[in-house]
Formats: C-alpha cells, sequence, structure tokens
C-alpha cells in the first residue's frame, strides 16, 4: 500500500494546494529545511542502493550528494526519499521531493507535458537485453516468442514494443512495478529475457543468484541519456541542479580532482595575487579553473550560492571521473566502461558549456 | 414536528406564534440548504485550485489522451490489443483483467466457503479441527503477503518450458489394466477406447490447454445440447405440477444430467465427432498456440479465492447457527430427510443471514484484486494507474477514472446482490 500513498498525497497536493502556496522559490525551501528532499531508485546497485549501514550510496546518490555540497557544504544534508518508476514523477511534481536523481530517461512528453525539466544528462545508456548463456543465443533478434520481464511505467516498455514490432518479432510481456520484483521472477526462470538500460542490466546481474550464467546481448536498442529532473517553473533551481552537473564534468576537464582542488584553489589564488602585483606575470593555472573555483567572478552568486559552490562540491565529492568511476567504473564491482559517457576530449560525448 | 409543517402548508395557523426562526421546516430546509451550497463550493473550490495547479505547474490536463496510441504491450488481454491501440482501449483490458479475476474469485471462493463453513460443523473432530485451522491461518495473514508467497510457490513450483510436464498423444483409459488384460489372453492391443489426447502442458510459463476448434458439422451438436436443455426444463416443469398435484417424486436432475450429456454426445459421435484442437507447441522459447493460464493469473487467483473463502466459511457457519435447532427437528419431524432437510429447511434461512456479510466479502475480493500489481498480473491498477499514468503523467484524471471504475463495479455487485437479499428476504404478510 504504502506504494499509492506517494500518488495519493501527490494527488491531494494537487487538489488541494491553494494557487500561490508552493511558487516559492525552492532554494529558499531547502535552506529553511536544512536539507535536500531528494529523490532515488530503491535497489539499483551502483546507482543508488543501500549499503550495510542502511546509508544510501551511488552514482545518483553523489548527484543529490553534489547539490547539498554546494548549498551546504556538506554531502550528509539530504533526505532520500526511494521512488519505483511509477510514482518518481508524480512526486516530484506535487512538490513531495525537491529534485529527482533516479535514471530517468529525458524524452520529449516528460520535458514538455509532465510539469518537470532536465537538467541534463549525467549518464549517456541505451537499452540492452540479458539472457541465459544456457539459451546459446547471442542476437536479441534471435528473441523471437520469448517471454520478457520488464519494469512498468519506463520508456523500457516503450522500446520494447517498438523494438520487437520493428523486427517482426513476439513476444510475451511480463510487467512488474518494481525492479526487484523483476529480478527475481527472471532470476525464478519466468522470462527468457530481462530488458532495461544497460547500466541497470550489469547492477541487476550482480544480484542475481549465479552472474555468471547470464550474459547481456550487444544490442542496444534506444538511446536512454539519463540525468536529474526537477519541477518546472523555479529557473533559479533549475539553474542550480544543471550547473553543479556541469561543474563536475568541467572539473574532470580541467583535472581537477577531490585530491588536488585546495592546492589548484590555492594556485588559483596566488595567480591572481601575483597578477595584481605583476601584469606581466604568468599565471600557473588556468583562468577555467579559477573560475570554476570561484577565484575569479561571481558566478555562484547568479545561482543564488557562494562563490565557492563549485570549490565545494569538488572537495566533498570529487569530479564526474570521480563519481563514476568509484560507484559503476573501473573502481567498482560493476567495472562499466566509460564508453560515451567519456569526455568530449577522449572519445565519449560528455561535455558541458564553460563556465564563464 | 409534524404538526407544525401542516399548519403551515394549510395556512390556518398563520397567526404568528413566535419567529420563523423556531419553525422546525424552515430550520431544516435552510440547514439542507446551506449544506448543499458548502458543499458544491467544496467541490468546485477542488476542481478549481487542481485545474489551476496542474495549468500553473504545466501538466497537461484533460482526457483526451484516452484516444492516444499507447505504444506498450500488455501480458494478457481478454480482447484484442496490440500497442497501437490507444490508451481507452488499455482501460478497458484492464478493467476486463480485473473482473475476470473478480468473477472466478468470487465463484470459487463461495464454493470453498461453503464447504470450509460446514466442515467447521462436522461431527468428524478431525474435519471440524483443520476447517479451524485453516480458517485461523488464513484470516490472520496479510493478503499481500499471501500473493506474494502464491506467486514464489507456483514458480519455484514448475520447471521450465522445455523441461515441463507435457500431457499428450494416444491415450488408452485401459493401459493400467493392460497387466490383466494379458494375463488372461485378450492380448488385442490398443484397446479401441484409445482416443487422441492434446497437449497440455504446464510449466513456469503457466497451464497451456488446448483451444478446441468446432468444424462446420459441430452445429448439430449444439442444436442437441439446445434441444436437451428445453426437454430438461419441460420436463422439471411438468415433475413440479405433479408433485404438488399428487405428491409424487421424479428424479428431475439426474434425468436432466442425463439428457444433457448423453444426447449432444451421441450426435456428436454421429456426426463423425467434428472438433479440432488448436494445441500448444513448444517452438523456440515457448509454447506457441492453445491457451495460456499464466502464473501470474493462478497465484492471484489462488492468494484471493483462499483467503477470502476463509471469511466466507465463518459466515456459512454463523448462517447455519443462527437458524434455531428447532427448524432442524421440525424437518425431521415432517419426515424431511437429512439432505433435503438442509437444502429446503436450514439453508434458505441461513440465507438470510449470510447475504449481507457474503456481499461485503465479493467487495472485499474485488478490491483486493488491486493488489495484483505486486504479483505482475496486469489488472485495472497496473494497466491503467501503473503504466498509463506513467507514459501520460495525468495522475489526476487516471486515479480518478480508476476509483470510479471500482467504484461501479462495486455498486453493480451490492446492486445484484440486494436484489437478491430482497428474494430470500423473510416475507411479512
Amino acid at each position: 500500500m504504502k506504494k499509492y500513498l506517494v500518488t495519493i498525497a501527490a494527488g491531494a497536493a494537487l487538489c488541494l494546494t491553494a494557487g500561490a502556496a508552493m511558487a516559492g522559490p525552492t532554494l529558499d525551501l531547502v535552506k529553511k529545511n536544512g536539507f535536500i528532499r531528494c529523490g532515488v531508485n530503491p535497489s539499483l546497485i551502483g546507482f543508488a542502493a543501500t549499503n550495510d549501514a542502511g546509508e544510501y550510496q551511488g552514482f545518483d546518490v553523489d548527484y543529490c550528494k553534489a547539490v547539498a555540497s554546494a548549498v551546504f557544504n556538506d554531502p550528509s544534508k539530504v533526505k532520500y526519499t526511494p521512488l519505483n518508476a511509477k510514482e518518481r514523477f508524480t512526486a516530484l511534481q506535487s512538490g513531495e521531493i525537491d529534485m529527482l536523481a533516479r535514471n530517468s530517461t529525458w524524452t520529449m512528453s516528460r520535458d514538455t507535458q509532465m510539469g518537470i525539466m532536465f537538467t541534463g544528462v549525467n549518464y549517456y545508456d541505451g537499452q540492452g537485453f540479458m539472457v541465459r548463456k544456457s539459451q546459446n543465443i547471442s542476437s536479441a533478434l534471435e528473441l523471437n516468442g520469448a517471454t520478457v520481464c520488464v519494469q512498468t511505467g519506463t520508456t523500457t516498455e516503450l522500446n520494447l514494443a517498438d523494438y520487437f514490432k520493428a523486427n517482426k518479432m513476439d513476444y510475451t510481456l511480463v510487467a512488474f512495478e518494481n525492479n526487484t520484483d523483476v529480478n527475481n521472477a527472471y532470476d525464478a526462470g519466468r522470462c527468457d529475457a530481462l530488458t532495461t538500460d544497460a547500466s541497470g542490466l550489469y547492477a541487476t546481474r550482480l544480484a542475481l543468484q549465479k552472474p555468471d550464467d547470464h550474459i547481456v546481448l550487444p544490442e542496444i536498442i534506444s538511446k536512454e541519456p539519463l540525468g536529474p529532473v526537477v519541477r518546472q517553473g523555479d529557473d533559479e533551481w533549475f539553474g542550480l541542479v544543471k550547473w553543479v552537473g556541469f561543474a563536475l564534468v568541467n572539473a574532470e576537464e580541467l583535472g581537477i580532482t577531490k585530491e588536488n582542488v585546495e592546492q589548484m584553489k590555492a594556485t588559483a589564488l596566488d595567480d591572481q595575487a601575483q597578477l595584481a602585483k605583476d601584469p606581466s606575470y604568468k599565471a600557473k593555472g588556468s583562468p577555467d579553473a579559477a573560475r570554476l573555483l570561484g577565484v575569479d567572478g561571481t558566478f555562484g552568486q547568479s545561482i543564488g550560492l557562494g562563490n565557492d559552490w563549485a570549490f565545494n562540491v569538488i572537495k566533498q565529492m570529487g569530479n564526474y571521473g570521480e563519481i563514476f568511476d568509484r560507484n559503476i567504473g573501473a573502481g567498482s564491482k560493476l567495472q562499466i566502461a566509460r564508453g560515451l559517457n567519456a569526455l568530449w576530449s577522449k572519445g565519449g560525448i560528455q561535455y558541458a558549456p564553460p563556465i564563464r | 414536528m409534524a404538526a407544525d409543517g401542516v399548519a403551515i402548508g394549510t395556512g390556518t395557523g398563520r397567526a404568528p406564534r413566535g419567529s420563523i426562526l423556531n419553525d422546525p421546516l424552515f430550520r431544516s430546509i435552510i440547514i439542507q440548504l446551506l449544506l448543499a451550497a458548502a458543499l458544491i463550493a467544496f467541490v468546485w473550490w477542488i476542481a478549481h485550485n487542481t485545474i489551476v495547479n496542474l495549468r500553473r505547474l504545466n501538466i497537461a490536463s484533460g482526457f483526451d489522451f484516452l484516444w492516444e496510441r499507447s505504444g506498450f504491450d500488455i501480458g494478457q488481454t481478454l480482447i484484442r490489443y496490440t500497442q497501437d491501440s490507444t490508451y481507452g482501449r488499455a482501460l478497458l483490458v484492464g478493467f476486463l483483467n480485473t473482473l475476470l479475476i473478480a468473477v472466478l474469485g468470487i465463484v470459487f471462493a463461495t464454493i470453498i466457503g461453503l464447504i470450509l463453513g460446514i466442515a467447521r460443523l462436522s461431527r468428524n473432530w478431525l474435519v471440524a479441527k483443520l476447517a479451524t485451522v485453516y480458517v485461523e491461518v488464513i484470516r490472520n495473514i496479510p493478503v499481500l503477503l499471501q500473493l506474494l508467497f502464491w506467486y514464489k510457490a507456483v514458480l519455484s513450483v514448475l520447471p521450465n518450458p522445455k523441461q515441463g510436464f507435457i500431457l499428450q498423444g494416444d491415450v488408452d483409459p485401459l493401459s493400467p489394466f493392460r497387466w490383466l488384460l494379458d494375463k488372461v489372453g485378450v492380448t488385442t492391443g490398443p484397446s479401441p477406447l484409445t482416443f487422441h489426447m492434446p497437449t497440455v502442458a504446464l510449466n513456469n510459463r503457466g497451464l497451456l490447454l488446448p483451444v478446441p476448434v468446432p468444424g462446420p458439422d459441430f452445429t448439430a451438436t449444439w442444436i442437441a445440447l439446445g434441444l436437451a436443455v428445453i426437454a430438461t426444463a419441460a420436463i422439471a416443469l411438468w415433475a413440479h405440477t405433479r408433485q404438488r398435484r399428487t405428491g409424487a417424486q421424479f428424479p428431475t436432475f439426474r434425468t436432466g444430467l442425463a439428457l444433457i450429456v448423453l444426447v449432444p454426445l451421441a450426435i456428436f459421435l454421429l456426426t463423425g465427432s467434428p472438433l479440432t484442437f488448436d494445441a500448444p507447441v513448444l517452438k523456440g522459447f515457448n509454447f506457441v498456440g492453445g491457451v495460456a493460464i499464466k502464473p501470474e493469473f493462478m497465484a492471484l487467483l489462488l492468494g484471493l479465492t483462499l483467503y477470502t473463502a476463509a471469511y466466507i466459511g465463518e459466515i456459512v457457519r454463523a448462517g447455519i447457527l443462527a437458524v434455531p435447532w428447532g427448524q432442524t427437528e421440525a424437518a425431521y419431524a415432517l419426515g424431511l430427510r437429512r439432505g433435503v432437510a438442509l437444502r429446503r429447511v436450514i439453508i434458505p434461512q441461513a440465507l438470510r443471514v449470510i447475504i449481507p456479510p457474503l456481499t461485503s466479502q465479493y467487495l472485499n475480493l474485488t478490491k483486493n484484486s488491486s493488489l495484483a500489481v505486486a504479483v505482475g498480473y496486469p489488472d485495472l491498477v497496473s494497466v491503467f494507474s501503473g503504466t498509463t499514468l506513467n507514459q501520460t503523467g495525468q495522475a489526476v484524471e487516471i486515479i480518478f477514472m480508476t476509483m470510479l471504475v471500482y467504484l461501479a463495479i462495486s455498486l453493480t455487485t451490492s446492486l445484484a446482490m440486494n436484489i437478491f437479499n430482497r428474494r430470500v428476504a423473510l416475507r411479512e404478510r
């Protein structure tokens, strides 16, 4: 029943809230509350899942923490709301949460019809299939007649229908509301194949009884740009969440890490001081780093924060590459290659507009 | 009160007996009007706020989405539905799936409940105690847990399609006695009773059954069936009037059963068995053809039926106990046998007590079927206020419509049960 509560609460909020009550800027509310209310996946290893101590961890969770670091200089100032696919947008629309970081695909209808806005792409994903090795198939095109397990309320469900129709194949659908139910049903042999975003497949495989008995098929059947989401109508908050994401990518591009951020800032400050004394002084740090770290310009103020906003984010969370590696990349159990998510300068498509 | 009302109505008592504010009729009208106005204002306020908020949040609203292409598939559909169908049709599919589970659940729960109720009153100690244990265990575990248990149970017991159970080929009913036939020297090979069994398969994709496909000559069997039913009705009428006149009884039930089964069967065989089967065949991953009763459906039906049956059993027991023992004794004193006494005297009276709480159980079962989503059965909540809601994002409209549909199902059930209740109720003359 719990899952309906969110929907009902959301419905009630839409019906009962008087016109002006919810229009207040989110940042003011966040500051007043002293924490950010962040919607996350209840259990997707690597992206958002609880550890042994019951704390949320993962790639998406780190985005919540990054925003909290920007606002409060404290990544622990987050209140997590675990949401399944069905509840997530309603919870955001109704003001139950301030931002959603829950491997959600950016699509046009979501962006334009649901009163929500995607702040960017933190993970370029695509939908794939996982099957048992014992079935001896090597391509998704051999799945004709298969039973496929899927989570309801996802773009996955639509892509699946499109893909089988386009390739003139039949399939039987078994749809569940919760990720774990989908995985359990697949593990119990109810389905021949499981489909979700490729990143999710790797995470899911780890949670199966015998991960080595399953393989992920090579086909990627869709574009799934995943990213954080906020409500429409609060441009300041939208800008803040969007630029925290860009700051992480820019930091990686500039080689600023959790380790060296203090030193980089010191260098930038030193450069500034030297330049003030001697205009012909040759700066040791880059001007981009100086702007990102708040030494040059007042970019933080333009999104309602202090100028050290990005410095705090990097000091607490590291840059995009570090977040990727420790949660889902080389430094994690998932071992997902950077692929499309490498920086644009390294063969990927992660690209952030400059801070200037 | 009535006197005052009349006084005003007739106009004779116009003489001021005090302020009109003290007049009960006037006051009650004013209060009703105020209440109605407040209610309308409240509803208007809610509707207005909703519309304003939806517009301000830039969320699409209205019911146009019902005619848009859905783009998703549904695992089990009773009517034709593809990803090219509309959201409106998805609603219909979900509604029919809910209705299917509700109707079958009610039928089976009633049968099992009736047996349970009678078993709890059984003189056989073991039977009575077993029934008690069943009721106490099932009633006191949340139904959602039971559904999950049955789904797990169904899935973990059944093997995958390639290793599943299959029943097919030529079946000789005499084969268990072959050794005997051999012994007496009648070794004639397959007996004439051998028939071809269309494939029935059971695995973790479901129970796969063949679908009968009637040939062109099958019409004769239909006609025979129709005639047999009409004949049975005529015999029942004749037997009834004869019994009223003479008191002599006629075995209507057995005669009717024989007519309805044997006559169409004879015609069927005479016309050369014009019936083929669309049987399931293992092809690639799964069985193709036939009809599949899926594990999700089995688990949901099993869970809801067994849960509600425990409650119905208690209602039946209470109903039977509510009929005074004197009624049974009176029936025996008239010379009625046990079965007849139960059927003609006890149960009709017990029904008066049983029907009202039984109606609530039927409604409970229908509403509990919304837990289907937990076991992956595509019911109304799963398909419409689940998938459709998420794809369109129109929470307010969809939740509202879903509530209306449940309300309509429940009110219809109540109405039917109330009509039935009125028929069995004590008629005071």
